[in-house]
Protein backbone atom coordinates (compact mmCIF):
# COMPACT_ATOMS: atom_id res chain seq x y z
CA UNK A 1 0.00 0.00 0.00
CA UNK A 2 1.21 3.48 -0.83
CA UNK A 3 1.10 5.86 2.15
CA UNK A 4 0.74 9.52 1.21
CA UNK A 5 2.68 12.23 3.02
CA UNK A 6 -0.58 13.63 4.37
CA UNK A 7 -1.67 10.27 5.83
CA UNK A 8 1.74 9.95 7.44
CA UNK A 9 1.49 13.39 9.03
CA UNK A 10 -2.02 12.78 10.36
CA UNK A 11 -0.97 9.44 11.77
CA UNK A 12 2.07 10.88 13.57
CA UNK A 13 -0.05 13.73 14.95
CA UNK A 14 -2.59 11.17 16.16
CA UNK A 15 0.09 9.20 18.03
CA UNK A 16 1.32 12.35 19.77
CA UNK A 17 -2.26 13.33 20.65
CA UNK A 18 -3.04 9.92 22.16
CA UNK A 19 0.26 9.99 24.02
CA UNK A 20 -0.49 13.45 25.46
CA UNK A 21 -4.04 12.39 26.35
CA UNK A 22 -2.77 9.38 28.33
CA UNK A 23 -0.28 11.54 30.22
CA UNK A 24 -2.87 14.25 31.02
CA UNK A 25 -5.73 11.92 31.91
CA UNK A 26 -3.86 9.43 34.10
CA UNK A 27 -1.47 11.91 35.70
CA UNK A 28 1.30 9.35 35.35
CA UNK A 29 4.59 10.73 36.77
CA UNK A 30 7.24 12.04 34.33
CA UNK A 31 9.80 9.39 35.30
CA UNK A 32 7.40 6.66 34.10
CA UNK A 33 6.00 8.33 30.97
CA UNK A 34 7.02 11.87 30.09
CA UNK A 35 4.69 13.81 27.81
CA UNK A 36 5.55 14.35 24.13
CA UNK A 37 6.34 18.04 24.64
CA UNK A 38 8.88 17.22 27.33
CA UNK A 39 10.46 14.53 25.16
CA UNK A 40 10.70 16.84 22.15
CA UNK A 41 12.27 19.50 24.36
CA UNK A 42 14.81 16.97 25.56
CA UNK A 43 15.47 15.91 22.00
CA UNK A 44 16.15 19.53 21.09
CA UNK A 45 18.42 20.22 24.08
CA UNK A 46 20.42 17.04 23.55
CA UNK A 47 20.42 17.21 19.76
CA UNK A 48 24.22 16.97 19.41
CA UNK A 49 24.39 13.97 21.73
CA UNK A 50 21.47 12.18 20.07
CA UNK A 51 22.81 12.96 16.60
CA UNK A 52 26.20 11.50 17.52
CA UNK A 53 24.72 8.23 18.74
CA UNK A 54 22.27 8.06 15.84
CA UNK A 55 25.19 8.42 13.45
CA UNK A 56 27.00 5.47 15.09
CA UNK A 57 23.90 3.28 14.93
CA UNK A 58 23.30 4.31 11.33
CA UNK A 59 26.83 3.22 10.33
CA UNK A 60 26.36 -0.14 12.06
CA UNK A 61 23.02 -0.64 10.33
CA UNK A 62 24.28 0.29 6.87
CA UNK A 63 27.35 -1.93 7.16
CA UNK A 64 25.13 -4.74 8.46
CA UNK A 65 22.74 -4.24 5.55
CA UNK A 66 25.51 -4.32 2.95
CA UNK A 67 27.19 -7.40 4.40
CA UNK A 68 23.96 -9.21 5.23
CA UNK A 69 22.37 -8.61 1.83
CA UNK A 70 25.56 -9.64 -0.01
CA UNK A 71 25.98 -12.82 2.04
CA UNK A 72 22.28 -13.63 1.73
CA UNK A 73 22.35 -13.17 -2.05
CA UNK A 74 25.45 -15.30 -2.44
CA UNK A 75 23.95 -18.05 -0.30
CA UNK A 76 20.70 -18.01 -2.28
CA UNK A 77 22.57 -18.23 -5.58
CA UNK A 78 24.74 -21.06 -4.27
CA UNK A 79 21.67 -22.91 -3.02
CA UNK A 80 19.84 -22.54 -6.30
CA UNK A 81 22.82 -23.62 -8.42
CA UNK A 82 23.78 -26.83 -6.68
CA UNK A 83 21.55 -29.62 -5.49
CA UNK A 84 24.31 -30.89 -3.20
CA UNK A 85 24.74 -27.52 -1.54
CA UNK A 86 20.97 -27.36 -1.13
CA UNK A 87 20.73 -30.83 0.39
CA UNK A 88 23.31 -30.24 3.07
CA UNK A 89 22.95 -26.57 3.88
CA UNK A 90 19.16 -26.16 3.88
CA UNK A 91 18.73 -28.16 7.12
CA UNK A 92 21.64 -26.26 8.61
CA UNK A 93 20.07 -22.93 7.69
CA UNK A 94 16.68 -23.90 9.06
CA UNK A 95 18.11 -25.22 12.34
CA UNK A 96 20.22 -22.07 12.71
CA UNK A 97 16.98 -20.08 12.68
CA UNK A 98 15.81 -21.79 15.87
CA UNK A 99 18.59 -19.96 17.76
CA UNK A 100 17.26 -16.53 18.72
CA UNK A 101 19.65 -13.91 17.41
CA UNK A 102 19.14 -12.03 20.72
CA UNK A 103 20.75 -14.94 22.56
CA UNK A 104 23.84 -14.63 20.41
CA UNK A 105 24.47 -11.00 21.30
CA UNK A 106 26.56 -11.69 24.45
CA UNK A 107 28.63 -14.26 22.55
CA UNK A 108 29.26 -11.86 19.66
CA UNK A 109 30.29 -9.16 22.11
CA UNK A 110 32.65 -11.63 23.76
CA UNK A 111 34.19 -12.57 20.42
CA UNK A 112 34.17 -9.27 18.59
CA UNK A 113 34.49 -6.79 21.45
CA UNK A 114 32.53 -3.71 22.46
CA UNK A 115 33.14 -1.81 19.25
CA UNK A 116 31.42 -1.57 15.89
CA UNK A 117 32.12 -5.15 14.76
CA UNK A 118 29.78 -6.96 17.16
CA UNK A 119 26.86 -4.66 16.27
CA UNK A 120 27.47 -5.00 12.54
CA UNK A 121 27.57 -8.77 13.05
CA UNK A 122 24.23 -8.66 14.91
CA UNK A 123 22.58 -6.59 12.18
CA UNK A 124 24.06 -8.93 9.55
CA UNK A 125 22.82 -12.05 11.33
CA UNK A 126 19.31 -10.73 11.83
CA UNK A 127 18.78 -9.91 8.14
CA UNK A 128 20.76 -12.77 6.60
CA UNK A 129 17.97 -15.34 6.71
CA UNK A 130 15.10 -13.20 5.39
CA UNK A 131 17.26 -12.06 2.47
CA UNK A 132 18.49 -15.58 1.72
CA UNK A 133 15.07 -17.19 1.85
CA UNK A 134 13.17 -14.57 -0.15
CA UNK A 135 15.83 -14.43 -2.88
CA UNK A 136 16.17 -18.22 -2.98
CA UNK A 137 12.39 -18.55 -3.35
CA UNK A 138 12.50 -16.07 -6.21
CA UNK A 139 15.31 -17.96 -7.93
CA UNK A 140 13.38 -21.22 -7.65
CA UNK A 141 10.29 -19.71 -9.20
CA UNK A 142 11.63 -18.58 -12.57
CA UNK A 143 8.76 -19.02 -15.05
CA UNK A 144 9.35 -22.37 -16.75
CA UNK A 145 8.76 -20.93 -20.21
CA UNK A 146 11.67 -18.50 -19.80
CA UNK A 147 13.98 -21.41 -18.99
CA UNK A 148 12.67 -23.43 -21.96
CA UNK A 149 13.32 -20.46 -24.21
CA UNK A 150 16.86 -20.12 -22.81
CA UNK A 151 17.50 -23.81 -23.37
CA UNK A 152 16.34 -23.70 -26.98
CA UNK A 153 18.60 -20.66 -27.42
CA UNK A 154 21.51 -22.68 -26.02
CA UNK A 155 22.20 -20.43 -23.06
CA UNK A 156 24.84 -21.58 -20.59
CA UNK A 157 23.88 -22.15 -16.95
CA UNK A 158 25.76 -19.01 -15.94
CA UNK A 159 24.14 -16.78 -18.57
CA UNK A 160 20.70 -18.21 -17.75
CA UNK A 161 21.36 -17.35 -14.12
CA UNK A 162 22.61 -13.83 -14.80
CA UNK A 163 20.19 -12.82 -17.52
CA UNK A 164 17.02 -14.70 -16.61
CA UNK A 165 16.89 -16.23 -13.16
CA UNK A 166 18.39 -13.35 -11.17
CA UNK A 167 16.43 -10.56 -12.88
CA UNK A 168 13.18 -12.47 -12.52
CA UNK A 169 13.93 -13.02 -8.80
CA UNK A 170 14.54 -9.32 -8.13
CA UNK A 171 10.98 -8.59 -6.94
CA UNK A 172 11.34 -11.38 -4.36
CA UNK A 173 14.77 -10.07 -3.34
CA UNK A 174 13.31 -6.57 -3.04
CA UNK A 175 10.74 -7.74 -0.49
CA UNK A 176 13.57 -9.40 1.48
CA UNK A 177 15.59 -6.19 1.41
CA UNK A 178 12.61 -4.13 2.56
CA UNK A 179 12.26 -6.45 5.55
CA UNK A 180 16.00 -6.20 6.15
CA UNK A 181 15.84 -2.41 6.34
CA UNK A 182 13.44 -2.70 9.28
CA UNK A 183 15.21 -5.63 11.01
CA UNK A 184 18.78 -4.34 10.80
CA UNK A 185 18.33 -1.49 13.34
CA UNK A 186 16.82 -4.01 15.79
CA UNK A 187 19.97 -6.11 15.51
CA UNK A 188 22.29 -3.16 15.99
CA UNK A 189 20.39 -1.85 19.03
CA UNK A 190 20.36 -5.27 20.72
CA UNK A 191 24.12 -5.39 20.19
CA UNK A 192 24.42 -1.99 21.81
CA UNK A 193 22.34 -3.04 24.82
CA UNK A 194 24.62 -5.95 25.54
CA UNK A 195 27.80 -3.95 25.52
CA UNK A 196 28.77 -0.68 23.89
CA UNK A 197 30.02 2.80 24.55
CA UNK A 198 28.19 4.39 21.62
CA UNK A 199 24.97 4.17 19.68
CA UNK A 200 21.26 4.73 20.39
CA UNK A 201 20.88 1.48 22.32
CA UNK A 202 23.71 2.55 24.61
CA UNK A 203 22.20 6.02 24.99
CA UNK A 204 18.84 4.54 26.00
CA UNK A 205 20.42 2.36 28.69
CA UNK A 206 22.52 5.26 29.94
CA UNK A 207 19.53 7.63 30.10
CA UNK A 208 17.48 4.96 31.84
CA UNK A 209 20.18 4.41 34.45
CA UNK A 210 20.28 8.12 35.20
CA UNK A 211 16.47 8.37 35.29
CA UNK A 212 16.54 10.76 32.33
CA UNK A 213 13.42 9.14 30.95
CA UNK A 214 12.73 12.04 28.59
CA UNK A 215 16.16 11.52 26.99
CA UNK A 216 15.44 7.80 26.74
CA UNK A 217 12.26 8.56 24.80
CA UNK A 218 14.14 11.09 22.70
CA UNK A 219 16.60 8.34 21.73
CA UNK A 220 13.66 6.06 20.92
CA UNK A 221 12.18 8.71 18.63
CA UNK A 222 15.57 9.09 16.93
CA UNK A 223 15.66 5.31 16.40
CA UNK A 224 12.16 5.39 14.86
CA UNK A 225 13.16 8.23 12.55
CA UNK A 226 16.33 6.38 11.54
CA UNK A 227 14.38 3.23 10.67
CA UNK A 228 11.62 5.04 8.80
CA UNK A 229 14.13 7.07 6.78
CA UNK A 230 16.18 4.00 5.97
CA UNK A 231 13.07 2.08 4.97
CA UNK A 232 12.05 4.96 2.73
CA UNK A 233 15.35 5.09 0.83
CA UNK A 234 15.63 1.32 0.61
CA UNK A 235 12.07 1.33 -0.72
CA UNK A 236 13.08 3.80 -3.44
CA UNK A 237 16.02 1.63 -4.51
CA UNK A 238 13.84 -1.49 -4.54
CA UNK A 239 11.22 0.30 -6.61
CA UNK A 240 13.81 1.27 -9.21
CA UNK A 241 15.15 -2.26 -9.26
CA UNK A 242 11.73 -3.76 -10.00
CA UNK A 243 9.95 -1.08 -11.98
CA UNK A 244 9.12 -3.58 -14.72
CA UNK A 245 7.37 -5.78 -12.21
CA UNK A 246 5.02 -3.00 -11.13
CA UNK A 247 4.27 -2.29 -14.81
CA UNK A 248 3.60 -5.96 -15.39
CA UNK A 249 1.09 -6.21 -12.55
CA UNK A 250 -0.79 -3.16 -13.83
CA UNK A 251 -1.16 -4.83 -17.18
CA UNK B 1 18.51 -17.72 -45.66
CA UNK B 2 19.38 -19.74 -48.74
CA UNK B 3 17.94 -23.02 -49.92
CA UNK B 4 20.97 -25.04 -48.77
CA UNK B 5 19.86 -24.40 -45.21
CA UNK B 6 16.56 -26.10 -45.86
CA UNK B 7 15.80 -28.87 -43.51
CA UNK B 8 13.23 -31.64 -43.21
CA UNK B 9 12.63 -33.19 -39.82
CA UNK B 10 11.05 -36.47 -38.81
CA UNK B 11 9.98 -37.66 -35.39
CA UNK B 12 9.16 -41.33 -34.87
CA UNK B 13 8.50 -43.33 -31.75
CA UNK B 14 6.30 -43.77 -28.72
CA UNK B 15 5.89 -41.62 -25.70
CA UNK B 16 4.60 -42.68 -22.32
CA UNK B 17 3.77 -40.66 -19.29
CA UNK B 18 3.91 -42.42 -15.90
CA UNK B 19 3.58 -45.83 -17.55
CA UNK B 20 0.67 -44.92 -19.83
CA UNK B 21 1.18 -44.36 -23.55
CA UNK B 22 0.35 -40.82 -24.65
CA UNK B 23 1.06 -41.84 -28.23
CA UNK B 24 2.61 -44.95 -29.74
CA UNK B 25 4.27 -45.58 -33.10
CA UNK B 26 3.79 -42.07 -34.23
CA UNK B 27 5.46 -40.69 -37.33
CA UNK B 28 5.44 -37.00 -38.12
CA UNK B 29 7.42 -35.63 -41.03
CA UNK B 30 7.99 -31.91 -41.39
CA UNK B 31 8.74 -31.26 -45.06
CA UNK B 32 11.50 -28.80 -45.73
CA UNK B 33 10.44 -25.21 -46.29
CA UNK B 34 6.78 -25.86 -45.65
CA UNK B 35 4.20 -25.38 -42.91
CA UNK B 36 2.99 -28.47 -41.10
CA UNK B 37 0.04 -27.87 -38.83
CA UNK B 38 -0.82 -30.10 -35.93
CA UNK B 39 -4.36 -30.04 -34.59
CA UNK B 40 -5.88 -31.89 -31.69
CA UNK B 41 -7.85 -31.45 -28.51
CA UNK B 42 -6.20 -30.31 -25.28
CA UNK B 43 -4.11 -32.86 -23.44
CA UNK B 44 -3.69 -35.12 -26.45
CA UNK B 45 0.06 -34.48 -26.59
CA UNK B 46 0.53 -31.79 -29.24
CA UNK B 47 2.78 -29.67 -27.10
CA UNK B 48 4.66 -32.74 -25.90
CA UNK B 49 5.43 -33.67 -29.48
CA UNK B 50 6.72 -30.17 -30.07
CA UNK B 51 8.82 -30.20 -26.91
CA UNK B 52 10.38 -33.49 -28.01
CA UNK B 53 11.45 -31.92 -31.29
CA UNK B 54 12.77 -28.85 -29.45
CA UNK B 55 14.76 -31.12 -27.11
CA UNK B 56 12.93 -29.83 -24.03
CA UNK B 57 12.04 -31.65 -20.83
CA UNK B 58 8.70 -33.49 -21.09
CA UNK B 59 8.54 -35.37 -17.81
CA UNK B 60 7.75 -38.61 -19.65
CA UNK B 61 9.55 -41.37 -21.50
CA UNK B 62 10.24 -41.22 -25.22
CA UNK B 63 11.43 -44.25 -27.17
CA UNK B 64 12.21 -43.04 -30.61
CA UNK B 65 14.14 -40.59 -32.68
CA UNK B 66 14.02 -37.04 -33.89
CA UNK B 67 15.98 -36.87 -37.13
CA UNK B 68 17.01 -34.06 -39.41
CA UNK B 69 17.37 -34.59 -43.17
CA UNK B 70 21.07 -33.72 -43.07
CA UNK B 71 21.74 -36.23 -40.30
CA UNK B 72 23.02 -33.58 -37.90
CA UNK B 73 21.68 -32.71 -34.48
CA UNK B 74 18.88 -30.14 -34.20
CA UNK B 75 20.48 -28.45 -31.21
CA UNK B 76 20.92 -24.76 -31.96
CA UNK B 77 18.88 -24.92 -35.16
CA UNK B 78 15.45 -24.46 -33.63
CA UNK B 79 13.47 -21.35 -32.79
CA UNK B 80 10.45 -21.60 -30.55
CA UNK B 81 7.46 -19.38 -29.92
CA UNK B 82 4.49 -20.06 -27.68
CA UNK B 83 1.10 -18.68 -26.78
CA UNK B 84 2.56 -17.06 -23.69
CA UNK B 85 4.91 -14.78 -25.62
CA UNK B 86 7.69 -15.39 -23.05
CA UNK B 87 9.05 -11.90 -23.44
CA UNK B 88 11.28 -10.95 -20.53
CA UNK B 89 9.36 -8.15 -18.78
CA UNK B 90 12.51 -6.31 -17.67
CA UNK B 91 13.92 -5.99 -21.19
CA UNK B 92 12.84 -3.59 -23.92
CA UNK B 93 11.38 -4.80 -27.19
CA UNK B 94 14.79 -4.44 -28.83
CA UNK B 95 16.61 -6.28 -26.08
CA UNK B 96 14.02 -9.04 -26.18
CA UNK B 97 14.51 -9.47 -29.90
CA UNK B 98 18.24 -9.98 -29.45
CA UNK B 99 17.82 -12.23 -26.41
CA UNK B 100 19.31 -15.25 -28.15
CA UNK B 101 22.54 -13.40 -28.92
CA UNK B 102 22.74 -12.11 -25.36
CA UNK B 103 22.19 -15.58 -23.95
CA UNK B 104 24.90 -17.09 -26.13
CA UNK B 105 27.29 -14.22 -25.44
CA UNK B 106 27.38 -13.25 -29.12
CA UNK B 107 27.60 -9.65 -30.20
CA UNK B 108 24.28 -8.33 -31.47
CA UNK B 109 23.97 -7.25 -35.06
CA UNK B 110 22.35 -3.82 -34.59
CA UNK B 111 21.61 -3.31 -38.28
CA UNK B 112 19.89 -6.69 -38.46
CA UNK B 113 17.73 -5.73 -35.48
CA UNK B 114 16.91 -2.40 -37.08
CA UNK B 115 15.82 -4.14 -40.26
CA UNK B 116 13.74 -6.64 -38.34
CA UNK B 117 12.09 -4.07 -36.11
CA UNK B 118 11.14 -2.15 -39.22
CA UNK B 119 9.88 -5.14 -41.22
CA UNK B 120 7.67 -6.22 -38.36
CA UNK B 121 6.27 -2.74 -37.73
CA UNK B 122 7.70 -2.12 -34.28
CA UNK B 123 9.92 0.90 -35.05
CA UNK B 124 7.92 3.22 -32.80
CA UNK B 125 7.88 0.79 -29.92
CA UNK B 126 11.39 -0.63 -29.80
CA UNK B 127 12.41 0.86 -26.48
CA UNK B 128 9.15 0.02 -24.71
CA UNK B 129 8.81 -2.74 -22.17
CA UNK B 130 6.46 -5.66 -22.98
CA UNK B 131 3.90 -4.47 -20.42
CA UNK B 132 3.42 -1.29 -22.46
CA UNK B 133 2.45 -3.26 -25.58
CA UNK B 134 -0.83 -4.73 -26.77
CA UNK B 135 -1.18 -8.50 -27.13
CA UNK B 136 -0.68 -8.25 -30.89
CA UNK B 137 2.49 -6.19 -30.56
CA UNK B 138 3.87 -8.58 -27.96
CA UNK B 139 3.38 -11.45 -30.40
CA UNK B 140 5.05 -9.38 -33.12
CA UNK B 141 8.04 -8.95 -30.82
CA UNK B 142 8.12 -12.68 -30.11
CA UNK B 143 7.98 -13.32 -33.85
CA UNK B 144 10.84 -10.89 -34.42
CA UNK B 145 12.83 -12.79 -31.82
CA UNK B 146 12.19 -16.03 -33.69
CA UNK B 147 13.41 -14.39 -36.90
CA UNK B 148 16.48 -13.03 -35.15
CA UNK B 149 17.42 -16.61 -34.28
CA UNK B 150 17.51 -17.29 -38.02
CA UNK B 151 16.89 -21.00 -37.42
CA UNK B 152 15.87 -23.37 -40.24
CA UNK B 153 13.28 -25.07 -38.03
CA UNK B 154 10.59 -22.96 -36.37
CA UNK B 155 8.21 -24.35 -33.77
CA UNK B 156 5.06 -22.36 -33.07
CA UNK B 157 3.00 -23.52 -30.11
CA UNK B 158 -0.45 -21.93 -30.41
CA UNK B 159 1.20 -18.55 -30.92
CA UNK B 160 -1.89 -16.63 -31.96
CA UNK B 161 -4.62 -18.21 -29.86
CA UNK B 162 -4.78 -15.40 -27.29
CA UNK B 163 -5.32 -12.72 -29.94
CA UNK B 164 -8.57 -11.24 -31.19
CA UNK B 165 -9.79 -12.45 -34.58
CA UNK B 166 -8.56 -9.51 -36.63
CA UNK B 167 -5.12 -9.35 -35.04
CA UNK B 168 -4.86 -13.13 -35.38
CA UNK B 169 -5.52 -12.98 -39.13
CA UNK B 170 -2.95 -10.21 -39.46
CA UNK B 171 -0.36 -12.12 -37.46
CA UNK B 172 -0.94 -15.29 -39.51
CA UNK B 173 -0.26 -13.31 -42.63
CA UNK B 174 2.81 -11.63 -41.21
CA UNK B 175 4.23 -14.86 -39.82
CA UNK B 176 3.64 -16.72 -43.05
CA UNK B 177 5.37 -14.00 -45.04
CA UNK B 178 8.41 -13.56 -42.85
CA UNK B 179 8.99 -17.27 -42.23
CA UNK B 180 9.11 -17.97 -45.95
CA UNK B 181 11.48 -20.82 -46.77
CA UNK B 182 11.73 -22.20 -43.26
CA UNK B 183 10.40 -25.49 -42.01
CA UNK B 184 7.56 -24.65 -39.67
CA UNK B 185 5.55 -26.74 -37.25
CA UNK B 186 2.44 -24.95 -36.01
CA UNK B 187 0.52 -26.48 -33.15
CA UNK B 188 -2.97 -25.07 -32.94
CA UNK B 189 -6.47 -25.92 -31.77
CA UNK B 190 -8.08 -23.71 -34.37
CA UNK B 191 -9.13 -25.60 -37.55
CA UNK B 192 -9.50 -22.31 -39.43
CA UNK B 193 -5.91 -21.33 -38.67
CA UNK B 194 -4.61 -24.74 -39.69
CA UNK B 195 -6.57 -24.71 -42.97
CA UNK B 196 -5.29 -21.28 -43.82
CA UNK B 197 -1.62 -21.96 -43.25
CA UNK B 198 -0.95 -25.67 -43.74
CA UNK B 199 0.94 -27.37 -46.55
CA UNK B 200 0.49 -30.52 -44.51
CA UNK B 201 -2.20 -30.96 -41.91
CA UNK B 202 -2.20 -33.55 -39.15
CA UNK B 203 -4.69 -34.32 -36.44
CA UNK B 204 -3.41 -35.90 -33.26
CA UNK B 205 -5.91 -37.98 -31.29
CA UNK B 206 -5.57 -40.75 -28.70
CA UNK B 207 -5.78 -43.15 -31.66
CA UNK B 208 -2.71 -41.66 -33.32
CA UNK B 209 -1.77 -39.18 -35.99
CA UNK B 210 -3.90 -38.79 -39.13
CA UNK B 211 -3.03 -36.71 -42.15
CA UNK B 212 -5.87 -34.58 -43.52
CA UNK B 213 -6.48 -33.24 -46.98
CA UNK B 214 -5.72 -29.55 -47.47
CA UNK B 215 -7.38 -27.21 -49.98
CA UNK B 216 -5.78 -27.03 -53.43
CA UNK B 217 -4.82 -23.34 -53.18
CA UNK B 218 -1.33 -22.65 -51.86
CA UNK B 219 -1.03 -21.09 -48.41
CA UNK B 220 -1.43 -18.53 -47.15
CA UNK B 221 -5.04 -18.98 -48.30
CA UNK B 222 -7.48 -16.13 -48.69
CA UNK B 223 -9.85 -15.75 -45.75
CA UNK B 224 -12.82 -16.22 -48.11
CA UNK B 225 -11.44 -19.12 -50.16
CA UNK B 226 -14.55 -21.24 -50.71
CA UNK B 227 -12.76 -24.57 -50.82
CA UNK B 228 -10.89 -23.70 -47.64
CA UNK B 229 -14.07 -22.74 -45.80
CA UNK B 230 -15.67 -26.03 -46.90
CA UNK B 231 -12.63 -28.05 -45.79
CA UNK B 232 -12.56 -26.18 -42.52
CA UNK B 233 -16.20 -27.02 -41.83
CA UNK B 234 -15.59 -30.69 -42.66
CA UNK B 235 -12.58 -30.76 -40.38
CA UNK B 236 -14.54 -29.19 -37.55
CA UNK B 237 -17.29 -31.80 -38.02
CA UNK B 238 -14.73 -34.59 -37.99
CA UNK B 239 -13.15 -33.25 -34.79
CA UNK B 240 -16.58 -32.92 -33.24
CA UNK B 241 -17.54 -36.52 -34.09
CA UNK B 242 -14.22 -37.72 -32.81
CA UNK B 243 -14.85 -35.96 -29.52
CA UNK B 244 -18.28 -37.66 -29.27
CA UNK B 245 -16.74 -41.05 -29.86
CA UNK B 246 -14.09 -40.44 -27.24
CA UNK B 247 -16.66 -39.43 -24.65
CA UNK B 248 -18.66 -42.60 -25.34
CA UNK B 249 -15.59 -44.76 -24.73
Amino acid sequence: MKISRFDMLVSVALIFAIWQAIVSLTGVPGFILPGPVKVLQSLFHNRALVAHHTWITLIEVILGLIIGISLGMMTAIGLSLSKTVRRFSMPMLVVSQTIPVFALAPILTLWLGYGLASKVAMATLIIYFPVTSTFFDGLQRTPKGFLDQAQVMQASTLRTLLQIRIPSALPALASGIRLAAVYAPIGAVIGEWVGASNGLGYLMLLANGRVKIDLMFAALIALCLLTVTLRYFVGLVCERMTRWSAMESLH
Amino acid sequence: MNSDDRLAVAIRGRFSFSGRDLFSNIELILESGSWSCLLGSSGVGKSTLMRLIAGLETGGRFDGKVEASDGLSLVGRVAYMSQADLLLPWLSVRQNISLGCRLRGESTDETAINRLVESIGLSDHQSKKPAQLSGGMRQRTALARVLMEDAPLVLLDEPFSALDARTRAEMQHLAYTVLEGRTVLLVTHDPAEAMRLAHDLYVLSPGGLTKKRVPSAQPIRALDDAEMLQAQAELLMALHNQLDQESQL
